[in-house]
């Protein structure tokens, strides 16, 4: 039994969800390739080869697999997959995108999200927002799963596999194609894999505000920003910064939730954190049922003194 | 052109979901259902191109229990023009629904999917995808902005880190996120009149589509809960506990 693993990476590097599923991938199989598709991304298989365990890496590039398309990322994945039992995809925006199609196109289903790999053909993984854990049994002869990045620890470095070119990627082009990418660009680390995350919620008022107290914390700790969905909506953080069962899923050492209640959707995406702050003027906010610390008072009051208590 | 939406009859969002104790799933008896949030979203957009006159008819379609006819109303009320209700008494799998709905397809010939991204029940994510796969046409999903123009749509989707847009041909899939639409409440008149549209019974075995379950539930359980905290009184005491007692900082 092998097992294949699409990279999540930039083409430079691959990021930590890799790393992570191939974790989740070793609990199948000791047989662990990984796939990187992309556009100029010798840098990033090259990256994947050395992560410990993996047996070797694929390469597969054209212009439409540099924006990780989902119809030339199926067309690498379906030639290689009589090779592979089971094939393996991070919980990312990206993966979330490619992955049913690939199960689609290999007549099975998928199991998203998984949390827990109970044995080869079993798996945990949450539903209903996180409110609730199935596990479930597949019956079918190749799985098709992502992997909730969160939930599983990150392979470390000493790997040595070969990189190998493979073909495909083309096609779908002339159905789909790039128009154009608006990445927020920033020194900050990344939101999904951040190790302190500070966030702000509806109570910061603006977009000013916002700016104005949450990033200044943010960037005194090496945090990464996030927001709660009201904040997104509200407008006062662009729409990347949401967590919560419709944003990103994050479980950093750190999660500092400022004036956010925790709404159950919001509690679904933070909740696996390490240690959970919350600082909310009302102290009956449902943020403080989960929170490790708590401050009941104006985040006004709270964080210009907790800059200076952080020195 | 027309346009398909298909639609979920799911718990609503509003309501605390329970794990029953014999841990074969969430309990659902006497729980207040509603459209899929994401559906809503998406039959809203429908209905807009529809009113900009780009679209010609917006036809629902639902797989669920025969209550789900309620789910395809709230849809004709918000404007779509007629229902199709495959039911189905077991929940059906995501696979088997693209399966359903690609025979749809074939009968209704639409130019355009647009559904929700994912539904709130089981989180899977998949239905547009998987349907886009099987029918081999392009998909844009998670998408935050359509705009529809001659035999092309370009959306913009919602990317870890920020926008994309895509240039897809028609016929495609398009699955909705949060930011696309604020949708609309249904007026008192088009609700009446929504009760009056028609709505066509089928089955699955209508289409020769198996939904037998191939991912077996093992059992449904509560997830750990989080041991309450403590409050401290200010800025100095969190700063000293994070360093010293939770050894974070």
């Amino acid at each position: 039994m092998a097992v294949l693993v699409i990279a999540d990476h930039d083409n430079t590097i691959v990021r930590d969800t890799t790393a992570k599923t191939i974790t989740a991938a070793m609990s199948l199989s000791p047989d662990v390739d990984v796939l990187v598709c992309g556009s100029g991304a010798q840098a990033a298989a090259d990256a994947a080869g050395k992560l410990a365990g993996v047996r070797k890496v694929l390469l597969a590039e054209s212009d439409a697999l540099g924006h990780q398309l989902a119809e030339a990322v199926t067309d690498v994945v379906f030639a290689l997959a009589p090779g592979y039992d089971a094939i393996l995809t991070p919980a990312t925006s990206s993966g979330k995108n490619f992955s049913p199609r690939i199960a689609a196109k290999l007549d099975v289903n998928q199991i998203t999200d998984v949390i827990e790999v109970v044995s080869a053909d079993t798996f945990v993984r949450p539903i209903y927002a996180g409110n609730a854990l199935e596990t479930v049994q597949s019956s079918d002869a190749k799985k098709v799963i992502t992997i909730r990045p969160t939930a599983f620890k990150p392979v470390g470095d000493g790997g040595s596999a070969a990189v190998e070119k493979v073909g495909g990627g083309t096609a779908g082009a002339r159905e789909a194609t790039f128009v154009s990418e608006e990445v927020v660009k920033s020194d900050r680390p990344e939101l999904a894999g951040a190790k302190i995350v500070v966030s702000g919620g509806r109570a910061l008022g603006s977009a000013e505000e916002f700016h104005k107290v949450i990033e200044p914390l943010a960037d005194k700790l090496g945090a990464a920003v996030g927001a709660s969905r009201a904040a997104v909506d509200a407008g006062y953080a662009p729409n990347d910064y949401q967590v919560g069962q419709t944003g990103k899923v994050v479980a950093p050492d750190l999660y500092i939730a400022i004036g956010i209640s925790g709404a159950i959707q919001h509690l679904a995406g933070m909740k696996d954190s390490k240690v959970i702050v919350a600082i909310n003027k009302d102290a009956d906010a449902p943020i403080f049922q989960v929170a490790d610390y708590g401050i009941v008072g104006d985040y006004k009051v709270v964080v210009p003194e907790l800059m200076t208590a952080l020195g | 052109m027309k346009v398909l939406v298909p639609v979920k009859r799911v718990i609503d969002y509003n309501v605390k979901v329970r794990v029953k104790p014999d841990q074969t799933g969430v309990d659902l008896a006497n729980v207040k259902m509603s459209m899929n949030p994401f559906d809503e979203i998406a039959t809203e957009e429908a209905v807009r191109l529809k009113e900009k006159g780009v679209v010609t008819e917006v036809v629902v379609v639902s797989i669920g229990p025969a209550q789900a006819q309620e789910t395809i109303r709230t849809a004709l009320a918000m404007g779509a023009d007629r229902g199709i209700l495959i039911t189905s008494d077991t929940d059906v799998e995501p696979l088997a629904v693209a399966k359903l709905l690609k025979a749809v397809i074939a009968e209704e010939s639409p130019s355009l999917v647009i559904m929700g991204k994912q539904s709130i029940d089981g989180d899977n994510n998949a239905v547009g995808q998987m349907l886009a796969a099987l029918l081999d046409w392009p998909q844009a999903t998670f998408a935050s902005k359509i705009e529809v123009s001659g035999d092309s749509a370009s959306v913009t989707r919602e990317i870890d880190g920020g926008l994309q847009t895509l240039s897809v041909s028609l016929p495609a899939v398009i699955t909705a996120d949060l930011r696309l639409n604020e949708p609309r409440y249904a007026s008192l008149p088009n609700i009446m009149k929504a009760k009056k549209k028609e709505i066509a019974m089928k089955t699955a075995a209508d289409y020769g589509v198996d939904v037998s379950a191939k991912l077996k539930v093992l059992k449904v359980t509560e997830p750990p809960k989080r041991a309450g905290g403590i409050k401290v009184a200010d800025a100095a005491e969190l700063v000293m506990k994070l360093k010293t007692e939770a050894g974070v900082l």
